[in-house]
Order: structure tokens, then C-alpha cells, then sequence
């Protein structure tokens, strides 16, 4: 009770939010940077990997070898290839930028898999029978992926992305034992210092962080949901007395 | 919009052969209808019209034009495609679906909007369903919103694949006879799948009865191929072998002088309209 009471200490005090704030800085600035970590590494994680879910999903090639090859992927662990990435780049660049890039690139290989993951699934979820009426329409390929398939694999894929954004941020801690990153940094200087306070306040900062975040993904999701399955969708007897949504009443007979 | 097989095989690449040097000609402005149970290549001809199966080998020409020759996109959105399952969008609302391929071509949204609330009209469904989404209409009101989806872009060809398969029985009889009705309306050129013999002939101005592999047992008129059946497969397949074509008329006591109209087995198929006492009703009139 005393710990956490201690580190709810270190996260209420306003010292530790303050400018003047002592190592490792103050804790709003490493909230943010933690959150921009996160952003640009999904980012890019999402540039790579929604485009190739996409293509891998629409015509079912590839599939067999990316499927291994993100089970692959899954499997590295995120600290080992921080270490490796970060030795291999300190060879021609500077501490700083070596670190971060290290950084970036491991946490993006993260991500990946769960983007690509949710994509493909979302796509190969849509039924066959619409996708190939909208075919027998004259879709285009490419109008079929952006009105049909997209729109009803949203869920699926705002889902992919989503536990990818988690994994980054709980993740995103360990790019501290290279010296850069945020709230991780909280941790570990709290490991240095023997100051559990700060380990189990930098933790719980995390957490919250994580929480609140995923929270903003599950409405995110609801929402794509709602998108693709219309309310009252269940309500098939004829209830005629339903305010038409975009016929004008006007235009009635 | 006449279309003509000419010698069309398709071999798929598992090996199957659907269907084996397929020539015939479907007149402009009719009904044709392809029965056949499965495995006889209906659907595969069918779908070779709008490109949605490339033939192995032989033509296919929509008023003298090789289908082969033409952009496949370009050429289906000419051509009104219904499917058995409707195939709408189910993130759209019927109106929206409706509208599909007027959208496609960049047509102004209020002018598709206002000729899709026509087309409701002419498959006979209620304006007010505009706005609800396909998963809240019945399987009859859906395959409806597939014809007027499908009449959308004013096609001179309409292929309908097993339409009325899915819905029950009254509804289904109810659509053939809206289908009928649309056909004398619009003249469109129709190609109609089908397994139902009396669904063929109900539809048809021109019934082609398929063996395996799409090979024709005959070509004709309902009346033709019911009077002379080419041989006795066509002979079992509309149930003239076991009689069921053979009607006769009997009189019941206790039926106040009505005159039932009953097949080879005395199953009664209906009553003869003129031994009604006032007989305003078409039902079971017998041609």
C-alpha cells in the first residue's frame, strides 16, 4: 500500500510535472513524447503494412509466405533488436541518432504484424457473393477495394491497428535502456536510483496512458462497426413507419 | 441486343469442362431461359456474356461484337447482372445500392437519386424503403432492390442468375409474374438460369434445356418443347415421361358441379375457370 501510495506521490506531485524538473524530466513532456513515438512508428508501420494487408487480402497472393513471415516477426524480441539495430548504426552515426533510429525501426517491426493481421483478415471477411456482384456491376479492382472491401473490413482492420497501437506503447518503455524514448525513461532512472516510487509511478503512467488510449481505439471501433452493420439491422419485419433517411417524404406516392 | 454463342467451350482450370462447343442464338428483346440441373454449365454461360468467365475457346458477339474485344468494366456496367443472393451492399442503403452503377459513371447524384426512387416504383417497392439498409428488407424485397439495381443504368441486356431461388415459394411466384409483367414493359433481351422447369416455362419466350456440359437437348417455345419433347431426357426433365403434363378434367360429387383439373396421378392441379358458377379468377385456368 505504502508503494503505491508513494507512487502515486511521484505522479500527483507538481514538481514532477514542473519545467525545473530533475532527471529524467517532467513527466507531461515524456507523456507526450511517448505518445509521439508511438504515433510516428505506427504511422509508418501503417504505411507499410495496411497497403500489402490490402493487396494480400484482395487477391489472396502472397499469403501463405507473409503469413510466416509476420509469425516470424512476432517472435523477435523487441529489446534484441533494439541492442542490434542500435550497435549496427552506432558504427556510422552518432549516439543520438543512432538511438533514436534503432528505436523507431524496432518498435515499427512491432507493429506491423497486427496492422497487416487485422487488414488481410478484415478484407477476407467481406463475402464472396458481394464482391463478386459488385464485380458483375463493372467495379473497377480498385473501386471494389475502396467501396466494398475497405468499408466492411473497417472494423476488423481499426481492431489490427489498435492492439498494434497498444503493444507499441507498452513496448515503447524499452528504447530507455538506450538513453532516449519517454516514460520509460521514468522507470529505469527509477531502477538507478533504487527510487520504487518512480519505477512503479513511470509503470503506472504506462498503464494509464495505455488504458485511456485503447479506450479512444474501442469507440473507434464501434464506430466502423456501426458503419458497417446499420442500427436496426436485426429489424427485419417491415416496420413501414420508419422515417425514410433520404427519400424525400415529399416524393412519396 | 441479339447475342450469339459461337462454338463456346470452357474448360476450368481444374479440369472440369462446363460447357463443350456451345452455339445458339438469343433474339433480341426476348426471354431466354437456360434450365438445366447443376453441372450443366447454365451459370458458366451465363456469365460468359458480361466477361465474368472467359470461354476457352469460341465467341461470344452482343449484335455482331466479340464481348472479348470490349473493356470487360465498360461492358458490364451495359449489362443488368441479378444474382441469386442479391449481392447488395450491405453498408448501403437501398437507394445507394440502387444507384451503383449510375454513380459509377458519374452521373449527377440528384438525377440518380430521382431515377433510382423511379426504379423503385417499376419493381414495385415503396419509396419509403429508400433509406433502409438491405439486411432490413424481407429476401423477396431485396431481390426486387437487385432488379431495379440491375435496370439501373437502363442496360438493353439483363442476365438474372437463379434470381428467385432463395425466396419462398408465394413470393417467388409473385416476382415471376412482376418479372413478366416488367419484360413485355421494357423488351428488354433477358437470360434467365434456372433449374425449375415451370419457372422456365412461366419466363420464357425461348427455352434451352441443358444436359451436362452445357450440350442443348432442345430449343424451343414452352409450347413446342411441351407438345414435343426431342427426346426422353427433355421428355423426364419437364415430367412428361411420369404423366405430370397429362391433364385431364374430372368431375367430384360434392363439389357443386366444378370441374377439377387433374394430372396422370389425379393430383388435382386446379379447377376449370369456366365451371365456375361466376369465374372472375385466372387461377387454375389451364392452357
Amino acid at each position: 500500500m505504502d508503494l503505491i501510495l508513494g507512487a502515486l506521490g511521484y505522479i500527483f506531485d507538481p514538481v514532477n510535472w514542473g519545467a525545473g524538473a530533475v532527471q529524467p524530466g517532467a513527466i507531461g513532456g515524456l507523456l507526450l513524447e511517448h505518445l509521439r513515438l508511438t504515433a510516428l512508428c505506427v504511422g509508418i508501420a501503417l504505411v507499410i503494412a495496411l497497403p500489402l494487408g490490402f493487396y494480400i487480402g484482395h487477391t489472396g497472393r502472397a499469403r501463405q509466405f507473409v503469413i510466416g513471415f509476420t509469425g516470424a516477426m512476432r517472435a523477435l524480441p523487441t529489446l534484441g533488436l533494439l541492442y542490434f539495430f542500435f550497435t549496427l548504426f552506432a558504427f556510422s552515426l552518432s549516439f543520438l541518432p543512432a538511438a533514436n533510429l534503432a528505436v523507431v525501426i524496432s518498435l515499427i517491426i512491432l507493429a506491423i504484424p497486427s496492422i497487416l493481421a487485422g487488414a488481410y483478415s478484415g478484407l477476407e471477411s467481406v463475402d464472396r457473393e458481394t464482391i463478386d456482384a459488385s464485380r458483375a456491376l463493372g467495379m473497377t479492382e480498385f473501386q471494389i477495394l475502396w467501396q466494398v472491401e475497405i468499408p466492411l473490413a473497417l472494423p476488423l482492420i481499426v481492431g489490427g491497428i489498435r492492439a498494434s497501437v497498444l503493444q507499441v506503447i507498452a513496448t515503447a518503455t524499452v528504447a530507455a535502456y538506450i538513453g532516449v524514448g519517454g516514460l520509460g525513461r521514468i522507470i529505469l532512472t527509477g531502477i538507478g536510483t533504487n527510487d520504487y516510487d518512480r519505477i512503479l509511478g513511470g509503470a503506472l503512467l504506462v498503464t494509464a496512458l495505455a488504458l485511456v488510449v485503447d479506450g479512444a481505439f474501442a469507440l473507434l471501433q464501434w464506430l466502423a462497426a456501426v458503419g458497417t452493420a446499420p442500427r436496426g439491422a436485426r429489424d427485419t419485419d417491415g416496420d413501414a413507419t420508419r422515417a425514410p433517411l433520404s427519400a424525400e417524404p415529399a416524393t412519396q406516392q | 441486343m441479339v447475342i450469339e454463342f459461337r462454338s463456346v467451350s470452357k474448360k476450368f482450370p481444374d479440369g472440369t469442362v462446363a460447357v463443350e462447343d456451345f452455339s445458339l442464338e438469343l433474339p433480341s428483346g426476348k426471354a431466354t431461359v437456360f434450365v438445366g440441373s447443376s453441372g450443366s454449365g447454365k451459370t458458366t454461360l451465363l456469365r460468359m456474356i458480361n466477361r465474368m468467365v472467359e470461354p476457352t475457346s469460341g465467341q461470344i458477339l452482343i449484335d455482331g461484337v466479340d464481348v472479348a474485344t470490349r473493356d470487360r468494366v465498360q461492358l458490364r456496367r451495359s449489362i443488368g447482372y441479378v444474382l441469386q443472393a442479391a449481392g447488395l451492399l450491405p453498408h448501403r442503403t437501398v437507394l445507394h445500392n440502387v444507384a451503383t452503377v449510375p454513380l459509377l459513371q458519374r452521373t449527377d447524384r440528384a438525377k440518380a437519386r430521382e431515377s433510382a426512387l423511379e426504379l423503385l416504383d417499376k419493381v414495385g417497392l415503396d419509396r419509403r424503403l429508400a433509406g433502409r439498409y438491405p439486411r432490413q428488407l424481407s429476401g423477396g424485397q431485396q431481390q426486387r432492390v437487385g432488379v431495379a439495381r440491375a435496370l439501373a443504368s437502363d442496360p438493353n441486356i439483363l442476365l438474372m442468375d437463379e434470381p428467385f431461388g432463395a425466396v419462398d415459394p408465394i413470393v417467388r411466384a409473385e416476382l415471376q409474374v412482376e418479372l413478366n409483367r416488367l419484360q413485355r414493359e421494357l423488351g428488354k433481351t433477358v437470360v434467365f438460369v434456372t433449374h425449375d422447369i415451370d419457372e422456365a416455362f412461366l419466363i420464357a419466350d425461348q427455352v434451352v434445356i441443358l444436359k451436362q456440359g452445357g450440350r442443348i437437348a432442345q430449343v424451343g417455345t414452352p409450347a413446342q418443347i411441351l407438345s414435343a419433347p426431342a427426346d426422353d431426357f427433355v421428355a423426364s426433365f419437364i415430367g412428361a415421361d411420369k404423366g405430370q403434363r397429362d391433364l385431364h378434367l374430372q368431375e367430384r360429387s360434392g363439389d357443386d358441379g366444378l370441374t377439377l383439373v387433374v394430372d396422370q396421378d389425379g393430383r388435382p392441379t386446379g379447377v376449370l375457370a369456366s365451371s365456375r358458377p361466376s369465374a372472375p379468377s385466372e387461377d387454375g385456368t389451364v392452357s
